[in-house]
C-alpha cells in the first residue's frame, strides 16, 4: 500500500512538471516552479547527507584496523578543518580562499596532470587491446588534432590547419550529433519509464 | 503557445504511445529478440563469476544531479544496480555502489535495501557510498575504493567527464573488468579508449532491457528504434531539400 502511494505521488508530480514545461498555463507553470523549488531543497539536503555519509565511511575505516587508514584520517582532518574554517569565517574569507587556492586547486591540478599521462597510456593500450580500424581512426584523429592544436616548433605545414578545422566541423560534429540524438532518445525513454511507474528509483520495484 | 513546445509535447506523447503499443505487442509474442551487444553478454558472465568466486561487483553511478538531464543516466545506473543486487545478494560479497552526488548516493542505498528486502536478506547501508562531491574528488575516492576492495568487475554507468580515466585505470591495475557508459561526449571518448567494454550513445540506456529489468525496458527500446529511424529520415530529407535549395 505504501509503495502504491509513493508511486502515485511520483507519477502525479512527474506529469505536472512535464506538462508545466510544455504548456504555458499559469496554474501548471506555478505548480511546476513550486515543485522544483521543493526538489532543490531536497537536493541540497541530500548534499549534506552525502557529506555525513562520506564522514561515517571514513570514520569507520579510520577507527578499525584497515589498510590505508591513514588516508581516511587525512580526509577526516581535511574535512573538519575546511568545514570549521569556512563555517566560522565564511566561504569568501581569505583563510577559506587560502585553503581553496593553495590546497584544493593544486591537488585537482595534479590529478589533471596524472590524467594526461593516463590518457596517453590508454591510447597505446587501446591499439593493443582492440587492434581494429575504429581504434586506428580514433588514435589517428586524436594525434592529428593534438599536433595541429599546439605550435609545432614554429613549423607551418600547409593544409594542416584547414584539415583540423574540417575534422572539427564535419566528422566530429556529425558523430557528436548522432550520439547526442541517441542519448536524448534514451533520456526520454528513461524519463517515461519513471513517469509510468515501470522504473521506481524511489523504491518499490 | 510556442509551437516548439507543442511539437516537443507531441514527440513525447508519440514516444509514450509507441512504448505502450510495443509492450502490448511484446506481451502477445514469445521470444523477444534484442540486438547483440557484446558488453552486456560479458557483464552477465561477470555477474555469474562474481557470485561463484566471491568477488565483489562495483557499480559507479557518477555525478548526475537529480534536477538536471544527467539524472536520467543516474536512474539507468540505479535500475542496473537493482538487477545486479537481486542477482548477487545471495553471494558472500554483495555489490557496492559509489556515487558522486548526495541524492544518487541515498537512492543507491535505498535500491540495495529494496533488493535485500525482496530476497529476505540483511542489507548494509554502507554498500551505497558517496566517495566525493566534485569530479576529481569523486574519482580519487572511487579509485582508492577499487584499490582496497577485491573487485571482480566495475560498471561505470552514470554521468562522467574525463576524470573517469582515473577510475578505469585503477580498475585495470586490479585486473577487474570495466564496462562503462555515460551521457557526456568527452566521457564517452575517454571510456572508448580506457574501458574494456565501452557503451556508446543510447547503448547505455539499454542496460535495463539486457539485464531483464522488465518488459517496459524492452518496449522503450523498440520505441527508441522506431523514432531513431524517423529522425534519420527527417535529417536525410532535410539535407536533400537543403541541397536543392528548397529549404
Amino acid at each position: 500500500m505504501r509503495n502504491l502511494v509513493y508511486t502515485a505521488i511520483a507519477i502525479g508530480v512527474g506529469i505536472v512538471v512535464l506538462l508545466g514545461y510544455f504548456l504555458q498555463f499559469d496554474l501548471l507553470v506555478n505548480l511546476r516552479i513550486v515543485l522544483l523549488e521543493w526538489a532543490t531543497i531536497l537536493v541540497a539536503t541530500a548534499l549534506l547527507i552525502g557529506v555525513v555519509n562520506l564522514f561515517i565511511v571514513h570514520w569507520r575505516k579510520s577507527t578499525t584496523d584497515q589498510p590505508n587508514r591513514v588516508n581516511s584520517i587525512a580526509l577526516l582532518a581535511g574535512l573538519t578543518i575546511t568545514l570549521g574554517v569556512a563555517g566560522w569565517f565564511g566561504p569568501t574569507d581569505p583563510y577559506s580562499l587560502w585553503i581553496f587556492n593553495y590546497i584544493l586547486i593544486p591537488i585537482e591540478a595534479s590529478l589533471m596532470g596524472i590524467l594526461s599521462v593516463v590518457l596517453i597510456y590508454a591510447g597505446v593500450r587501446l591499439l593493443r587491446r582492440k587492434p581494429n580500424l575504429l581504434s586506428i581512426v580514433f588514435i589517428t584523429t586524436a594525434v592529428v588534432i593534438l599536433l595541429m592544436t599546439g605550435p609545432l616548433f614554429g613549423i607551418d605545414i600547409p593544409g594542416l590547419a584547414e584539415l583540423r578545422i574540417w575534422i572539427g566541423k564535419v566528422p566530429a560534429v556529425a558523430g557528436a550529433r548522432g550520439i547526442l540524438l541517441g542519448v536524448s532518445l534514451g533520456i526520454i525513454a528513461a524519463g517515461l519509464r519513471i513517469l509510468i511507474g515501470a522504473d521506481r528509483p524511489y523504491g518499490g520495484n | 503557445m510556442d509551437s516548439l513546445n507543442i511539437l516537443g509535447l507531441i514527440f513525447v506523447l508519440v514516444f509514450f504511445g509507441l512504448m505502450i503499443a510495443a509492450s502490448v505487442v511484446l506481451r502477445q509474442r514469445e521470444g523477444r529478440k534484442l540486438r547483440e551487444i557484446p558488453a552486456f553478454g560479458r557483464l552477465r558472465r561477470a555477474i555469474g563469476l562474481a557470485v561463484e568466486a566471491g568477488s565483489r561487483l562495483h557499480i559507479s553511478l557518477g555525478r548526475g544531479q537529480l534536477l538536471s538531464p544527467q539524472s536520467a543516466i543516474g536512474y539507468v545506473g540505479l535500475s542496473i544496480l537493482d538487477r545486479i543486487a537481486r542477482s548477487t545478494s545471495i553471494s558472500d560479497r554483495p555489490p557496492v555502489a559509489t556515487a558522486g552526488e548526495g541524492s544518487l548516493g541515498i537512492l543507491s542505498q535505498d535500491t540495495q535495501q529494496d533488493a535485500a528486502k525482496y530476497l529476505g536478506v540483511e542489507s548494509d547501508p554502507m554498500r551505497g557510498r558517496i566517495t566525493g562531491l566534485t569530479p576529481y574528488s569523486y574519482a580519487a575516492g572511487t579509485l582508492s575504493f577499487i584499490q582496497e576492495e577485491d573487485i571482480g568487475a566495475n560498471l561505470l554507468i552514470g554521468s562522467f567527464g574525463n576524470e573517469v580515466a582515473l577510475i578505469t585505470d585503477a580498475a585495470e591495475r586490479r585486473d577487474g573488468m570495466t564496462l562503462g557508459g555515460t551521457d557526456n561526449l568527452t566521457g564517452q571518448a575517454v571510456l572508448f579508449a580506457t574501458a574494456q567494454e565501452p557503451l556508446i550513445g543510447e547503448e547505455t540506456y539499454a542496460g535495463g532491457a539486457y539485464l531483464g529489468a522488465g518488459p517496459m525496458h524492452i518496449a522503450s527500446l523498440y520505441a527508441q528504434d522506431i523514432l531513431r529511424w524517423v529522425l534519420i529520415g527527417l535529417i536525410v530529407m532535410g539535407a536533400i531539400l537543403k541541397l536543392f535549395s528548397v529549404l
